[in-house]
């Protein structure tokens, strides 16, 4: 592995200098503690923060976060903010899962009344939401002329269609509807991948959760994301735009493979393929990435619906007396046009976010009127049997990671490795002596998915809340997992 | 990572190490059989192929600028017909790759197999898509080896 040179700047604070390699237009930026930084030695992830900072137009540095770790191109956990006019878009740069995100509902429901019907929530819950590998939804197929719709016009479609409660589209990112959506930038075979997968879990780290609520660090915080006490349970959705995003990352990589010649853009790897963001190029995949960010909106929609029917048919309640209220929904994968201050100006910047949370501070225009004394709720997932996160955006976000926090807990072992370690069967055998009731069709997924497998996501969270990017909330322990 | 002991998946490929996704090693004494044997290891990712029966087939052709490009739309290809039909293949028969009508490459292929059924089965894990990343495609004496990262 290729030592890469760091300086230490803080004590969470690390940087590649541009003097590394020639072509680096600004320095990376690695936030992490010794720890993190080591495993991150341990694989390309710097190399690649060294790639992304020779993107034309960025600015600052190339982030990395605490979580990051090697991806494809791109490392996984990272920022890059490119300028509006000189800056270029890059689809690896948000990724093939476009709007993978996480969506969290609280309810009035203490986890010591739930526990007798848990394993039945569980059941109903891994019957009307389809997980695992080419999951479909049989029930609900749309035809070509109505997923168009679906993916210009976002989550208010699902719910005007009964599958939500009015107030749900605005308590997601960008109002669960990316502006700019045009489905005449979509390829033939990205409408068919999407046409059965709306409404589906997916594999991988893919999972639906209940969860108590564990611990609060921060009472008042908390109460205003509705999460009042402690075995508080809640429910949490991480899927993204399935085979739908896929393909649409897929064909414009292809699109701007073939073009950097053209635009003369010469970078270290072809997974960082890119465009000038006044290109047609560019314009089209950012109508067809608008696309794949409503259809996960829209994905997440349903199986919040699917959450909702399933609590009532076995509570025997109606839904809204149980709360099921959406706390918020955040992307992962995502780029945005969002106005930052760089070195004293304010700039209009492509803000690619791969693997990374936007994490507004409290006053933000841009999060709903109720956060805005608080901050924008964060979450972040831990894996199957450890505890996840709620943070709130705090300022500092602002100075150092163009608004964003970690999103995960990031792999240590690769699937292989994880396989060598790990047995299906065991792994659901021990989270079950735990009390965590886990559902899948794929015993070699969830050893893949095991928690050794990823870093500890605690020290990931502790990382961002010393830093003041974002502030530790809450933490919420899984009862039982769905699992893609 | 290159050079660590991986993971025999079987005669013509084998996974090497990388930390978030699956990284692919793929010989074959003609790049007709390396691009077969890739193939094989994709769908070995989401299932095994051996109980997969050939009952299914689908003519292939695709052309690309190069080598690397044809191997990226040949997997894509693949990954994205089982998400539209279900269809996971497990015989690949490439006919030829021959330079095309406009100097790129083209690739002519039949596969092979049957619709999904988790009863019959076993289900792994879901391959979003094929990645340029690490991609290498090398010719060593008179042999090929491919290597390629899926993101899943």
């Amino acid at each position: 592995m290729e030592s890469v040179p760091l300086e230490r700047i803080d004590e969470d604070i690390w940087e590649i200098p541009t003097s590394f390699r020639e072509g680096m237009r600004v320095p990376g930026r690695v936030y992490a503690d010794e720890e993190l930084i080591e495993g991150m030695k341990g694989d390309r992830t710097l190399l690649q923060c060294s790639n992304v900072a020779h993107l034309p137009g960025i600015y600052k540095f190339a982030v990395t976060l605490p979580d990051g770790h090697e991806g494809y191109g791109f490392p996984i956990g990272g920022v890059a903010a490119t300028d509006y006019e000189e800056g270029v878009i890059s689809p690896g740069g948000v990724g093939y899962d476009i709007n993978c995100g996480v969506r969290l509902l609280t309810t009035n429901i203490d986890a010591k009344d739930l526990e007798p019907r848990v394993r039945a929530v569980a059941e109903i819950l891994f019957k009307r939401v389809p997980s695992g590998l080419g999951s479909q939804r049989k029930q609900f197929r749309l035809d070509e002329g109505e997923l168009k719709t679906l993916v210009e016009e976002g989550a208010s479609w699902l719910i005007e269609r009964g599958m939500g409660r009015p107030e749900d589209a605005g308590n997601c990112e960008e109002q669960g509807s990316m502006a700019g959506a045009d489905p005449e930038k979509l390829s033939k075979r990205a409408l068919q991948r999407g046409l059965a997968q709306v409404g589906t879990l997916g594999s991988g780290n893919h999972f639906l959760e209940v969860q108590r609520v564990d611990e609060i660090y921060q009472p008042e915080t908390a109460k205003t994301f509705g999460i009042h006490s402690l075995n508080q349970v809640t429910v949490m959705i991480h899927t993204g735009s399935r085979g739908f995003g896929h393909q649409v990352c897929s064909d414009y990589l292809k699109t701007m493979d073939g073009t950097m010649e053209k635009y003369h853009v010469r970078l270290p790897d072809r997974e960082l393929a890119c465009a000038p963001a006044q290109s047609p190029e560019a314009a089209d995949y950012r109508g067809a990435m608008a696309c794949a960010v409503n259809f996960a909106f829209c994905n997440r929609q349903s199986v919040t619906h699917w959450v909702r029917e399933s609590f009532e048919e076995v509570l025997g309640h109606p839904s809204e007396d149980m709360g099921l209220d959406i706390v918020y929904d955040v992307a992962h994968n995502i780029a945005k046009l969002e106005t930052h201050t760089v070195e004293g100006v304010n700039r209009r910047v492509w803000v690619h976010r791969k693997g990374a949370t936007r994490a507004f501070p409290p006053g933000s225009a841009e999060i709903p009127a109720r956060y805005r004394g608080a901050g924008q709720p964060v979450f972040i997932p831990g894996t199957m049997g450890t505890s996840s996160f709620v943070l709130a955006g705090a300022p500092r976000s602002m100075e150092l990671t163009f608004g964003s926090t970690p999103h995960g807990a990031g792999r240590v072992l690769s699937r292989s490795a994880a396989k060598r370690s790990y047995r299906g069967e065991e792994v659901q055998r021990s989270l079950r002596e735990r009390g965590i009731h886990v559902l899948t069709d794929s015993m070699v997924g969830l050893a893949e998915e095991a928690s050794g497998a990823y870093k500890n996501v605690e020290r990931v969270v502790d990382v961002s809340d010393r830093l003041g990017i974002g502030i530790k909330v809450a933490r919420l322990r899984p009862i039982a997992v769905v699992k893609g | 990572m290159p050079g660590n002991e991986g993971v025999q998946g079987g005669a013509g490929y084998r996974y090497l190490d990388h930390t978030a996704d699956v990284y692919v090693e793929a010989h074959g004494a003609s790049l007709e059989e390396a691009f077969e044997n890739a193939a094989l290891a994709t769908m070995e990712v989401m299932t095994d192929t051996s109980k997969v029966s050939p009952t299914i087939e689908r003519r292939i052709e695709i052309e690309a600028e190069d080598r690397g490009s044809l191997l990226y739309k040949w997997l894509e290809e693949l990954i994205a017909e089982f998400d539209i039909s279900g269809v996971v293949y497990s015989r690949f028969h490439i006919a030829g790759i021959e330079e095309g009508e406009e100097g790129g490459l083209r690739l002519r292929a039949v596969v092979a197999g049957e619709e999904l059924d988790p009863e019959r089965h076993a289900q792994r894990t879901g391959v979003k898509a094929v990645t340029y990343h690490m991609m290498e495609v090398r010719e060593l004496n008179g042999g090929y080896t491919l290597r390629f990262v899926l993101d899943v």
